[in-house]
């Protein structure tokens, strides 16, 4: 019986590991689209960054105008590189086939990746590209080891390198990092933190823009079904008092 | 009998329509004058809650279809661009996803419902029988709609359930050839299960749930005292003494259960549309590629049980036969149960732990077919299977051993 509930214990706990997708990561994050500062922010960074190679084909530019409350005017000067009509879908100017010969695979769509893999993946995976001279890019992933992806955000978090493990020390797990700033980049921590916070945000937005209004909907549909209960509830009672 | 037009002799509109049309009859026979027991309890709102998903699947899977495409190279593009590029298809769409696991909660209570109170028995098998196929056509539907998005889950969850036929010895490689019309799931396979969940199966659901409700009005409905109330009528109007109009008073009372329902319902589609990655799996918002497998390929969450029972053998012609045998085995309930008492309110202590058991199994087996297979997952997924078909033997002797209480004369009071 005991060895049966040490059992079960660990199948749920393995359960929470898997949930979290094949072992736990190194920070969780979940995102906030409701700020919409942050998502704006969150929309130049991914553009800037991440819209040269990965394309968001689900998306289109006057759906973030519109969400974002971004002019249009602004929306052509400043995140459309690729096309010209506002209605068009994020694509990358990047042909796919020269893409696959460069990088040794063509860089994934990211419209639905937050939803695929989960915030805090993408969060963590942005967080801990580590300098790894075996790799063909000179860098190494903790969250997606062998990742074909150079690490393109370095200007503005510098160069971190795995932290040597002392004897008998087992590497840290959970929030500790493992790996420490050799070279430093353009913006500090924090500030690289809130950028890759606000590029998550955008992502989580962009994977399901109809969220705010799935919410709203689903607050008002409540609130009147709640009027629709009281009411049933009355009507049922008055019709079952002869009922004996 | 020959049938008589206008038996309750309408006259004006109504008449018009009576003298060439049974309404009147219909609307008496079925609502207003269908007599049930007048002690119904909890279970027995999710018989009318299945009737209201099957509607809201019928017609957010229209609205859907108008917009979905059928093709493997366009249907997860086609289903993002429900989410959003079609006004209110996120909506639309996550009533359709999360009206599928409803639709499993809902029907596996109203299953242990009938299990409960012997709804099952002698005059109601036919009810059963239809109920269970029921049951097996909306398995197959549900099958074929989760392969529609043709996400990673999609795409692989067919492919391990469709090369269950190639277990078949002999001809069971050919069968999955034609099955999926290729040598791996692809265009023409999603062609084909879009035919058969949007036309075949909801034809076949719709009528059997027709016959389902004839079955049922023919008889009556049993209650949670398993009396029959047809046995005491009153004299002069022919009325059970037990029996009250379904409507308006069975009507005005699912009205409630409807509402409570809608609250759940709407709270998930609206705040929780992937039901914590069981309602939409995670790997799903991935397209299909036939070039990667997913770490852990599972079923959705209501076939958890029966996929556990599948893995807990290890062989897979048998395991296959365990998994059907599972289902087979739920269509002869009627003539497994030899015991005279229906309620389990009145049947003894052995009969209700063997009731109690079975429930709690097939949820520990659920469970244990969503996890990642190891030593613990396979023993539980056996023990389990040992159990789930030994509540169906134990119907046939239990109550031999055991004392059951007399059962009233009258319905107790609700």
């Amino acid at each position: 019986m005991k060895r049966l509930l040490i059992a079960l214990a660990s199948l749920t706990l393995s359960a929470t590991a898997q949930a979290a997708g094949g072992g736990p990561l190194p920070f969780s994050y979940e995102a906030d689209t409701s700020n919409l500062a942050s998502l704006q922010r969150g929309a130049r960074n991914f553009m800037a960054y991440c819209s040269g190679c990965h394309s968001m084909k689900y998306l289109r530019y006057n759906r973030i105008g519109q969400d974002l409350e971004i002019p249009e005017a602004l929306l052509k000067a400043n995140l459309m590189f690729t096309s010209e009509k506002v209605g068009d879908h994020i694509l990358t100017a990047m042909p796919g086939e020269n893409a696959k010969t460069w990088f040794g695979q063509t860089p994934p769509d990211l419209t639905l990746e937050t939803r695929a893999r989960g915030t805090s993946w993408v969060y963590s995976y942005l967080k801990t590209f580590y300098v790894d001279p075996s790799r063909p890019l000179g860098v190494n992933n903790l969250v997606l080891a062998g990742a074909s992806m150079p690490h393109v955000l370095a200007d503005l978090q510098g160069w971190q390198v795995k932290k040597a493990v002392a004897e008998g020390e087992t590497p840290a797990a959970g929030k500790a990092p493992v790996l420490e700033l050799a070279v430093p980049g353009s913006l500090d921590a924090e500030g690289y933190d809130q950028f890759v916070a606000d590029t998550v945000n955008f992502m989580a937005y962009a994977a399901e823009p109809g969220k705010s209004h799935r919410i709203d909907t689903g607050i008002r549909a409540i609130l009147y079904l709640l009027v629709l209960l009281t009411l049933a509830y009355l009507l049922k009672k008055e019709y079952w008092k002869d009922v004996h | 009998m020959a049938i008589v037009p206008n038996p309750y002799k309408t006259t004006g509109l109504l008449g018009w329509f009576d003298d060439r049309f049974p309404l009147t009859k219909l609307w008496k026979d079925h609502l207003a004058e269908y007599y049930a027991p007048k002690n119904f309890n909890f279970w027995y709102y999710f018989g009318s809650l299945a009737l209201l998903v099957l509607v809201n699947q019928l017609l957010t899977g229209i609205f859907l279809t108008m917009h979905y495409k059928p093709s493997a190279a366009e249907a997860f593009g086609s289903v993002e661009y429900i989410m959003r590029d079609v006004p209110w298809g996120n909506i639309i769409r996550y009533m359709h996803s999360t009206g599928a696991s409803a639709f499993f909660v809902v029907v596996y209570l109203h299953m242990y419902r009938g299990l409960l109170y012997g709804s099952y028995q002698k005059p109601r098998e036919l009810i059963w029988v239809f109920g269970s196929l029921i049951f097996l056509v909306l398995m197959a539907e549900a099958f074929c709609g989760y392969v529609l998005p043709w996400g990673q889950m999609s795409y692989w969850g067919a492919q391990v359930i469709i090369s269950l036929f190639g277990a078949i010895p002999v001809i069971g490689p050919d069968i999955v050839l034609w099955v999926q019309g290729d040598y791996i799931p692809s265009d023409a396979t999603l062609n084909r299960l879009f035919s058969l969940h949007v036309i075949a199966l909801p034809f076949v659901l719709v009528g059997l749930v027709v016959a389902h409700l004839i079955a049922l009005h023919e008889v009556g409905s049993n209650n949670p005292d398993g009396v029959e109330i047809k046995k005491l009528k009153d004299k002069s109007s022919g009325v059970p003494v037990d029996g009250i109009p379904f409507h308006p008073y069975y009507t005005v009372k699912d009205i409630v259960g409807v509402s409570v329902f809608l609250i759940l319902f709407v709270g998930v589609i609206c705040f929780a549309p992937d039901g914590g990655g069981y309602f939409l799996e995670k790997p799903n918002f991935q397209e299909a590629n036939p070039l990667v497998t997913p770490e852990h390929i599972t079923p959705a969450w209501y076939f958890g049980a029966f996929y556990a029972m599948l893995r807990a053998v290890p062989d897979k012609l048998l395991g296959v036969l365990v998994m059907f045998g599972a289902v087979a085995i739920i269509f002869l309930v009627p003539w497994l149960d030899r015991n005279p008492v229906k309620s389990i309110r009145y049947k003894g202590l052995l009969s209700k732990i063997n009731i109690f058991v079975f429930g709690v199994v097939f949820v520990i087996l659920n469970y244990v077919g969503l996890q990642p297979a190891s030593d613990i997952v396979t023993l539980l997924s056996r023990i389990g299977t040992v159990l789930y078909f030994l509540f169906f033997i134990n119907l046939l002797y239990i109550h031999r051993f055991e004392q059951s209480k007399p059962v009233p004369e009258r319905v107790t009071s609700s």
